[in-house]
């Protein structure tokens, strides 16, 4: 379904959450060919974002999203940058009233997308998640190991700056390892996975690290794992430039140390493009940025182009 | 029994708060650690044998309250961290089944470990439950100790790598963490890189801050020897909850000698509980025949303590400097210089290739 608010061959789009997420996605979506990012919603006269949206000629309201679901015109496609919790509860309106959702909170309402790995599977679907930062930072190295060969096990460590780690993150930690750990097994393909997130206050803030440990046959073919993690690194960097592999990827034989599987290490470090974000928090920038890679993909879908 | 003099009196002294304890009354309330920090050294191999002779011994002794967990917390068991030989779950559900009268202890690391974890820990009998962060993210505890108190479960906060915030700072972060429902907040000198007076101005801000409210408790390790030295004087400052592992047996040169401070307890007069002479059997005739080797103050742990390196990185830092052909030292100086925090082992696999392509280059 298009609706009519539909222009120049762009969808229209809200974003509720006028905060550092939703405010660095406006920027990147104001770049796109197919998103008309329209409307910016927020709850708090005084936000910083509101204001910057009206300034790009947005309509900016702090009366929320039940404001907006009462205009007689509704945006084709929501990006949601505010809590789980609202997400939860606003999911099921956004779907009444026609308007496909791109959930970037953890709350996992829809099919969770890493957009080299399944970007286009769900362009159909009614509303998809966007996992968390560090899901987004390593599941593609999981899934560019597990096309080569079964991965028993993987297991990734996210390493953020305190500063780029908001409230809803640190209210909610164990919401991020689980759902990045479930991830790492039903997009990345591992049989198991695990995640762990590190917040070092350091200064000046440390750019996003990621370490990415997959378990595989020790007879594995190791040139075509590490071809497969180089191919990968490239495909990430077409919508987030700051992603690169630190090392070349690392091969350990079986140890006692490590039940007797073969470990691959894969390091990257995660600059962001720093639209609005500093450039240090490269674990936001690629939400935003993977965000707007999957709304093009649905707006496409949406305008019949494919 | 030797004489109090005002050096000896200590203004506070363990509140007993938690309800009824089978210790009677104690001025200083004891947790041995060496089955949780010692689980670094041992690089998480302990076997469920040790473990309950290890537990049985302490008991014995009268320690009061017994840690048992991988070194990095329940849900530790990893390849960043270094996979446990027996799970931990069963580890602390034989630890509960031996001790006869003390509590055993379980540690978190939110990030790492989550709350079901908890749940299991509770389950299998632990009965405290220590949460530890950063020192400057405590915020990250918030929910679990709601569960914790949630469950019934005693708490414990713990505010890791201590030395690298000024004491407000670390009362401020103290606040967060009883607000939250934590019944006892540790300033953690986990590089082993606090000096005394360091370490006395951020107990007596803690306490400032908390007191009343809640206990303080000290962690110490022993990377520049001052272990003792450090505890000694947090107990003057106010810390009523100490850590220690009998025979050091814990992460880097290890924790503070607990035999050693339950000695110099007995010379100042204070009361905690424990014997002696049973615990100097028990770290000769149980605890050594656990450890791999002694934990030692070498070229390895002073760097620690000298750059202020977290002391679970030891083992990691020399793995990779094997596997690399490159100095643990410098591994170990640079981690220091990158600010890394605990549970950033993996970045020293990073910092090794790093160092080896500086050393490839000028070969």
């Amino acid at each position: 379904m298009v609706s009519t608010s539909s222009t120049n061959g762009r969808v229209t789009a809200a974003i509720v959450g006028p905060g550092n997420i939703g405010t660095d996605l406006m920027y990147k979506l104001l770049r796109s060919e197919v998103i008309e990012p329209r409307w910016m919603i927020g709850v708090d006269p005084a936000s910083e974002g509101l204001k910057l949206a009206a300034d790009q000629g947005l309509v900016s309201t702090h009366e929320g999203v039940d404001w907006l679901l009462k205009q007689d015109e509704l945006p084709d496609l929501l990006f949601e940058a505010t809590s789980a919790y609202v997400h939860r509860e606003y999911a099921p309106r956004y779907a009444e009233a026609g308007i496909r959702a791109v959930d970037l909170t953890p709350a996992a309402v829809g099919p969770a997308v890493i957009p080299p790995v399944n970007g286009e599977e769900h362009v159909a679907a009614p509303n998809v998640n966007m996992i968390t930062c560090g899901g987004q930072a390593t599941i593609p190295m999981v899934a560019a190991v597990s096309r080569v060969t079964p991965v028993s096990y993987a297991e990734i460590v996210a390493s953020v700056s305190s500063v780029s780690a908001g409230p809803g993150t640190r209210a909610n930690i164990d919401e991020f390892t689980r759902t990045t750990a479930a991830g790492v097994e039903t997009i990345g393909g591992a049989e198991r996975g695990k995640a762990i997130i590190i917040l070092n206050p350091a200064e000046p803030p440390m750019i996003m690290r990621d370490t990415i440990f997959c378990a595989v046959d020790p007879d594995a073919d190791t040139d075509a794992i590490a071809a497969s993690i180089h191919e990968m690194e490239q495909a990430v960097q077409e919508y987030v430039p700051g992603y690169r592999l630190l090392q070349e990827p690392q091969f350990d034989g079986p140890s006692d140390f490590t039940k007797g599987m073969r470990r691959v290490s894969i390091f990257v470090e995660v600059e962001g493009a720093g639209d609005y974000l500093p450039p240090y928090s490269g674990n936001l920038d690629i939400m935003t940025a993977a965000a707007t890679q999957v709304g093009q993909h649905i707006a496409r879908n949406l305008l019949g182009g494919n | 029994m030797p004489e109090n003099d005002a050096l000896n009196t200590l203004e506070r002294t363990w509140s007993g708060i938690h309800g009824d304890e089978p210790f009677g009354k104690l001025d200083l309330r004891l947790t041995d650690t060496c089955l949780r920090d010692g689980s670094h050294h041992k690089r998480h191999q302990f076997t469920a044998q040790e473990v309950h002779d290890i537990v049985a011994a302490l008991d014995e002794s009268g320690i009061p309250v017994i840690e048992v967990t991988h070194g990095d917390g329940l849900g530790g068991s990893s390849f960043n961290y270094g996979f446990s030989r027996t799970p931990e779950q069963e580890l602390i559900k034989i630890a509960a089944e031996t001790a006869k009268r003390a509590k055993i202890a379980f540690l978190m690391l939110p990030g790492v470990g989550t709350k079901d974890d908890i749940r299991a820990a509770q389950d299998n009998g632990g009965q405290i439950c220590r949460i530890a962060t950063h020192c400057t993210e405590a915020d990250v505890s918030i929910q679990h100790f709601g569960l914790a108190r949630e469950l019934g479960l005693e708490t414990v906060g713990f505010l890791m790598m201590s030395h690298t915030q000024p004491p407000e700072v670390l009362a401020k972060q103290a606040r967060i963490m009883v607000d939250a429902g934590c019944q006892c907040v540790y300033v953690v000198d986990s590089a082993g890189a606090l000096i005394m007076e360091q370490t006395a101005d951020r107990v007596s801000a803690v306490v400032a801050e908390i007191g009343g409210q809640a206990d303080v408790g000290f962690h110490g390790h022993e990377n520049l020897g001052l272990g003792v030295a450090n505890t000694v004087i947090a107990a003057r400052a106010g810390a009523t909850q100490i850590d220690g592992s009998v025979r050091r047996f814990g992460a880097g040169a290890g924790n503070t000698p607990l035999e050693a401070f339950i000695g110099v307890c007995d010379k100042l007069g204070w009361t905690t509980g424990v014997d002696f002479l049973k615990i100097v059997d028990a770290s000769e005739d149980v605890i050594k025949p656990a450890m791999p080797e002694e934990c030692q103050l070498d070229r390895m742990t002073l760097m620690m303590g000298y750059a202020g390196v977290y002391s679970s990185f030891l083992k990691h830092a020399g793995n990779a400097a094997e596997r690399y052909g490159v100095s643990g030292a410098q591994i170990l100086l640079e981690a220091g210089s990158r600010k890394l925090i605990g549970g950033q082992e993996d970045q020293l696999i990073d910092i090794a290739l790093m160092l080896k392509a500086k050393q490839d280059a000028n070969a």
